[in-house]
């Protein structure tokens, strides 16, 4: 059994389920990221792990133990709340020492071991300090420190750099990540950033309805997306309607309108596939080549963007302008071609 | 120009409000029985000759109970009430908080009347105790405004930060959510006492045999020669009803910021 561990766990609030049946299996050590939009389960999930919520069924373990029976505050769990909360009416010492009271550490070794977290998430000497004197970077640190002092099996992050702005937020997303190396301990992190739960993690489960549609690594899911929704939310996508025609052991031949008969590798469609299905052709923006011949299409919109441009390029007879990343005048005719070992395929749904 | 008669119309006002309250601290040290212009000289004997009335003492010994038992329940009603409106999204919040309240609007000798009517028809006796529940429906809207304020500007996420870090919800009461409503409760405690200590009409209706002080200085009032004794225990009155109310708005506007010692 994995470290942290769901099965089944289903959660509703009212009618609708925000949690839909939802299996998971977490290593130890790992980076794990749960991306998904607003109001897809995800943060209700990381809830549900910490003990806030209780799944109306399914379990959740941790360390082979089951958890669903377990209050808050007997969980091997501590979480960066989204907000932090820092203790207003405790300096920063204090909000960091608040969760170690049961120990009863010696005076001395209380202090060692608040000053050593002081000093990984880089607040030396702030001990001090009062919660209200915290920039929003160092509230983040406190609430950082506070949880991660526990020495909790699991650390759960709800949406931690949310808050802070942009430039903050990637300082951060690099200290967190060495955080992380360095304390060796389970990181779950909730957030809707694609781009920070790609960066972070060691897999990402993208979630949506309250189900989870992927869990893979950050390169799996942008290289090979298992249905439309996901390769939608992770970067752009450029979709084709076809229609397979045959399938080999090592290829698929599939017919792709506007693109023709293509034959491209089998393991770039997505398994469960058959003959006859109409699937979707999908294909990054910076796989579409500008080539000498190919298919003729008209710039409507292009953005430079310094070592390399964007484009929206209309074909005729289709309605959705295809997406282009690469070197290309700014307006005018480009001749588009889709390398069909870029293309993958993906059951139309 | 404008300016000028702003001043003026301020001053004018402040008058307004303050000038018929010093009357009384400016009598209260004249050497004579009348009430009257020009005064006559300083003296303190009126203030000596509180300390001697032990019916004065005992009026104050009912309106110091009365005010502190009121004080205590009418805080804590209020603070479960506030914790409930704020912590849970209760179906008729508004509803309920507006009937809470209604004793407010309600004119005090409409309450006094109807509060003897019904301790006369269950028996209940005119008493202290009475006196205490007729204050707290006055006292408990008080407390519940204070302590909602109060509740309203924190983080919920404080108290599942405190569960998550490993306290019982008793702990988590005692080491966050205590510490950071203390400037409300003690807001609340010194308002509703304050209130309770000068309410006279209620009191009038409830007491009985009990006097608390409101009732004897209307007693006395009767007592011509009694006069600047009166005034005397109504400047102490004002001076610590002020002190009280200052340092009431002074701690309730204490920051949740301001650091404080936990637990």
């Amino acid at each position: 059994m994995s470290f942290l561990s769901l099965s089944h766990v289903t959660k509703s609030f009212g009618a609708a389920p925000v949690v839909d049946t939802v299996d998971l299996a977490i290593e130890q050590s790992e980076f794990f990221a749960l991306l998904g939009p607003s109001g897809c389960g995800k943060t209700t999930l990381l809830r549900m792990i910490a003990g806030f919520e209780t799944p109306d069924s399914g379990t959740i373990s941790i360390d082979g133990a089951a958890m669903n029976t377990v209050p808050p505050h007997q969980r091997p769990t501590n979480m960066v709340f989204q907000s932090y909360a820092i203790f207003p009416h405790l300096n920063v010492f204090d909000n960091i020492a608040y969760g170690l009271r049961k120990l009863k550490l010696p005076k001395d070794a209380l202090r060692a071991r608040i000053e050593a977290m002081l000093a990984t998430v880089r607040l030396e000497g702030l001990g001090a300090r009062a919660a209200d004197q915290l920039s929003g970077g160092q509230r983040q640190r406190v609430a950082l420190a506070r949880a991660l002092v526990r020495e909790p099996k699991v650390l759960l992050l709800d949406e931690p750099l949310g808050a802070l702005d942009k430039r903050l937020r990637e300082t951060m997303q690099v200290e967190l990540r060495a955080i992380q190396r360095k304390v060796g301990i389970t990181f779950l992190l909730v957030t809707h950033d694609q781009e920070e739960a790609l960066s972070l993690s060691d897999r990402v489960a993208v979630m949506s309805g309250g189900k989870i549609l992927q869990v893979a690594s950050p390169r799996e899911l942008y290289d090979r997306p298992n249905c439309r929704e996901v390769a939608d939310f992770i970067g752009e996508m450029n979709f084709f309607h076809a229609t397979v025609r045959e399938l080999t052991d090592a290829t698929a031949t599939v017919n792709a309108g506007l693109l023709g008969i293509v034959t491209l590798p089998r393991a770039n469609l997505v398994p469960g596939i058959k003959t006859d299905d109409h699937i979707l052709l999908a294909i990054r923006p910076e796989q579409v080549r500008i080539a000498p011949n190919g298919l003729a299409g008209e710039i409507v919109t292009s953005t430079f963007l310094g070592e390399r441009s964007h484009f929206h390029v209309r074909i005729a007879s289709r309605s959705e302008p295809v997406a282009v990343s690469g070197h290309a005048p700014a307006q005018g005719t480009v001749m588009l071609a889709f390398p069909p070992e870029s293309l993958i395929g993906l059951p139309f749904a | 120009m404008k300016n000028k008669s702003l001043v003026l119309y301020a001053f004018a006002y402040l008058a307004f409000l303050y000038v018929p309250v010093l009357v009384l601290p400016v009598f209260s040290f004249n050497n004579s029985q009348f009430i009257a212009f020009p005064l006559s000289g300083f003296t303190t004997r009126w203030y000596a000759g509180l300390s001697a009335d032990s019916a004065m003492l005992h009026a104050l010994g009912n309106s110091l109970k009365a005010g502190i038992v009121t004080a205590l329940l009418s805080t804590l009603l209020g603070l479960l009430a506030a914790k409930a409106v704020t912590q849970y999204r209760l179906r008729g919040a508004g509803a309920l908080l507006g009937f809470i309240s209604l004793p407010l609007f309600i004119p005090d000798i409409v309450l006094g009347i109807s509060l003897l009517l019904l301790l006369g028809a269950t028996g209940f006796p005119l008493s202290l105790a009475a006196v205490v529940l007729g204050h707290m429906l006055v006292c408990v809207p008080f407390a519940l405004t204070v302590l909602i304020a109060r509740l309203e500007g924190f983080d919920r996420n404080l108290e599942e930060a405190s569960a998550d870090l490993g306290e019982s919800a008793l702990m988590t009461f005692w080491r966050v959510t205590f510490p950071l409503m203390l400037p409300g409760i003690a807001a609340s405690l010194l308002l509703t006492f304050i209130t309770s200590f000068d309410e006279f009409l209620v009191a009038y209706f409830l007491s009985g045999t009990e006097a608390t002080l409101p009732i004897y200085i209307w007693g006395q009032l009767r007592f011509p020669e009694r006069l600047p004794m009166v005034l005397a225990l109504g400047t102490i009155i004002l001076a610590i009803s002020v002190a009280l109310v200052v340092l009431a708005e002074h701690v309730r506007n204490l920051g949740v910021k301001k650091p404080m010692v936990g637990a």
